[in-house]
């Protein structure tokens, strides 16, 4: 168990490391110099040398690859070209959103799917059930950016039960600030639902079949006991993958959403970030999700320890 | 019913639905088992044995049903249940307590993710109450009974760390726990090795003498049937063809299925020199059975009048036979 766990953090190790070398020569592979791009089309050639002196881009490549490197180890992402600010305080001031954004969605997809999942499964070919498995392939179907515009004009503009788009301004308060990521959250969670959903259903009727769950009939207890309790534990493992899975749809998700939403968070400044080529920037985002997965990844397959005694590592 | 009666099935109908139709998968099924005795439910593969066990204990699959025929039971208690006119709740608090079944699959009919203690234990928790400490005690004392070596430690193993046998006797104490009176066993030694088999059969046994319950056992194997049966009662494509005690069943054979039966495998019932044969053809699917008896197609003694519907009929005291004839000779 130790050993395994030393071999996954030596795996995430190796992980970072490649996501920091490809994410260092995405960068480098763009067309145009940062340092001209920076100072504007009116910056004289000097003006050009003492900044990519300054910025380091007069070293060889090795060299400027090595300080990445060792920077990024000390947590320095470096400093946003657009922002006068460094990267990691640049991530930093706009996480929240997105990491609520992404809690929120995930909530609301496991609390709508898994009980429709477990029910449409018990009731195999029930009116309900193929109902719910029509609207989860439709909901899987409708991109987000259309669900939340549709959610926008009636929820919000027409009955006016949730604002509409922002994050609330300045001086929001967190309750307020939260209430602004309702629309966003169903929009980005109706989507991971659907798919939620149907990993359940299908699990569950796996394990609606076994052996061990007619035994737990003939013991004589209840079918809510034999579904919720000896059914449903079995079905968790790859619910729990299928929901580790959904985390990198999440992201992606969470681009689109915050976008159409217009909030602050990680989504939108990356975007912002490839238009105005903030390199760092995204540099920065690129390393903080990938690692981010990485680590949800290494947390679902703890996990399966937890639930399974029959995994062993 | 007579007193020393547990459980009376008559004309037992079982119908499945799918691809739009009814298949009968039991016609007219009847057989009853004494108290403290054993019935030995016998036939091949597609015969109706399983079927019958889920009928009883309620647990058919959501297409199946008990078209016709009564299942009538003696609680403990002395009352008689008429078990097709109970409600679900009622049959669940029979379940376990009352009857209780093990199956054929040792290795998956345990649920994975909980540990012995816990799958037994929780047939105290269903049924009696009792706290957590006591529970334990008497799962202990259970794991002993069936002969489960270092019983207060594989208390929480989890199944996948038992072998096959241990797990058949894992199961049997889970069945036996709440002390039933009738204990349906439906091939419970088929998945395993020949000497783990009479391990297991000698422990069923035992505890049969000690809790004095009966036992209703379902097994295609005649060498089985003759060591642990009183009574057997042969089925054939959904029917009982035969019931009789052990003796008269192998000694007395009446109908000529159970004569092929016994003529077709080694046992210390043939005598020496005789060779094996076997039932020419094959079973008839049950949706398109011959009219009659449905064994008709594949007797060597069929005549004309096997095309009308024949019945279980007396040929000796305690010996049933559906076949026109008086008896076959011995095999």
């Amino acid at each position: 168990m130790t050993n395994y766990l030393i071999r996954r953090f030596m795996g995430m190790v190796v992980v970072t490391f490649l996501v920091l070398t490809i994410a260092f020569v995405l960068v480098r592979l763009a067309p145009g110099d940062p340092a001209a791009l920076m100072l504007g089309p009116d910056a004289t050639p000097q003006d050009v040398m003492d900044l990519r002196a300054s910025l380091g881009l007069d070293q060889p490549i090795f060299v400027q690859y090595l300080t990445f490197v060792a920077n990024a180890a000390q947590g320095d992402l470096g400093r946003s070209l657009f922002f006068d600010n460094s990267v990691t305080s640049v991530l930093a001031a706009r996480a929240e959103p997105t990491v609520f954004l992404s809690l929120f969605s995930l909530i609301f997809a496991l609390v709508i799917a898994t009980p429709i999942g477990i029910y449409a499964a018990y009731r195999r070919g029930s009116a309900l059930d193929q109902s719910a498995v029509t609207t989860a392939m439709l909901a899987a179907s409708v991109p987000s950016f259309l669900t939340g515009l549709i959610f926008q004009r009636y929820l919000a503009t027409e009955l006016g039960w949730f604002p509409a788009s922002g994050y609330g301004g300045p001086d929001a308060g967190f309750l307020d600030r939260m209430w602004h990521l309702v629309l966003p959250s169903i929009t980005l969670g109706i989507v991971n639902s659907a798919l939620i959903l149907r990993f359940t259903r299908a699990s569950m009727l796996d394990i609606l079949g076994e052996n061990y769950v007619r035994t737990a009939r003939a013991k004589g207890m209840s079918e809510r006991r034999v579904v919720l309790r000896h059914a449903l534990k079995n079905a968790g493992i790859p619910i729990i993958t299928v929901v580790g899975l959904t985390f990198a749809l999440l992201v992606a998700g969470a681009v689109v959403t915050e976008r159409v939403f217009n909030l602050p968070g990680l989504g939108s400044l990356v975007v912002n970030a490839v238009l105005r080529r903030d390199y760092p920037v995204i540099q920065g985002t690129l390393i903080v999700v990938a690692i981010l997965y990485v680590f949800i990844n290494l947390l679902t397959d703890l996990l399966y320890l937890v639930i399974d005694k029959r995994v062993r590592y | 019913m007579n007193e020393d009666t547990i459980l009376d099935v008559r004309g037992l109908n079982v119908r499945f639905r799918g691809n739009g139709r009814e298949t009968a998968a039991l016609r007219d099924v009847s057989f009853s088992i004494g108290r403290g005795r054993t019935l030995a439910l016998v036939g091949e593969s597609g015969s109706g044995k399983s079927v019958t066990s889920l009928a009883l204990m309620g647990l058919l699959p959501p297409n199946g049903r008990i078209a016709a025929g009564t299942l009538a039971y003696r609680h403990r208690d002395g009352r008689v249940l008429e078990l097709t006119e109970l409600g679900e709740a009622e049959r669940r608090r029979l379940r376990g307590v009352q009857m209780s079944m093990i199956f054929q699959e040792p290795m998956s009919s345990l649920n994975p993710l909980f540990t012995i203690g816990d799958q037994i234990g929780e047939m105290l928790f269903l049924h009696e109450s009792m706290d957590a400490a006591t529970r334990r005690k008497r799962t202990i004392e259970m794991l002993e009974l069936v002969e489960i070596p270092g019983a207060a430690r594989r208390m929480d193993s989890y199944p996948h760390e038992l072998s096959g046998g241990m797990r058949q006797r894992v199961m049997i104490a889970m069945a036996m726990i709440c002390k039933p009176s009738l204990l349906i066993a439906d091939e419970p030694t088929t998945a395993l090795d020949v000497t783990i088999q009479a391990q297991i059969l000698d422990l069923m046994r035992q505890l049969q003498k000690d809790f004095g319950m009966s036992i209703l056992f379902i097994t295609h194997d005649m060498g089985v049937v003759a060591e642990m049966a009183d009574d057997v009662a042969v089925m054939y494509a959904g029917g009982v063809v035969e019931q009789a005690s052990v003796d008269a069943l192998f000694n007395d054979t009446r109908h000529p299925y159970t004569k092929g039966l016994l003529a077709s495998i080694p046992g210390p019932w043939r005598r020496r020199g005789d060779r094996l044969v076997p039932i020419p053809g094959s079973v008839p699917p049950l949706a398109s059975l011959p009219p009659g008896c449905a064994f008709a197609p594949r007797c060597g003694y069929a005549e004309p009048r096997c095309r009308e519907p024949v019945a279980l009929t007396r040929k000796a005291p305690e010996h049933l036979a559906a076949c026109i004839l008086e008896g076959v000779e011995a095999p």
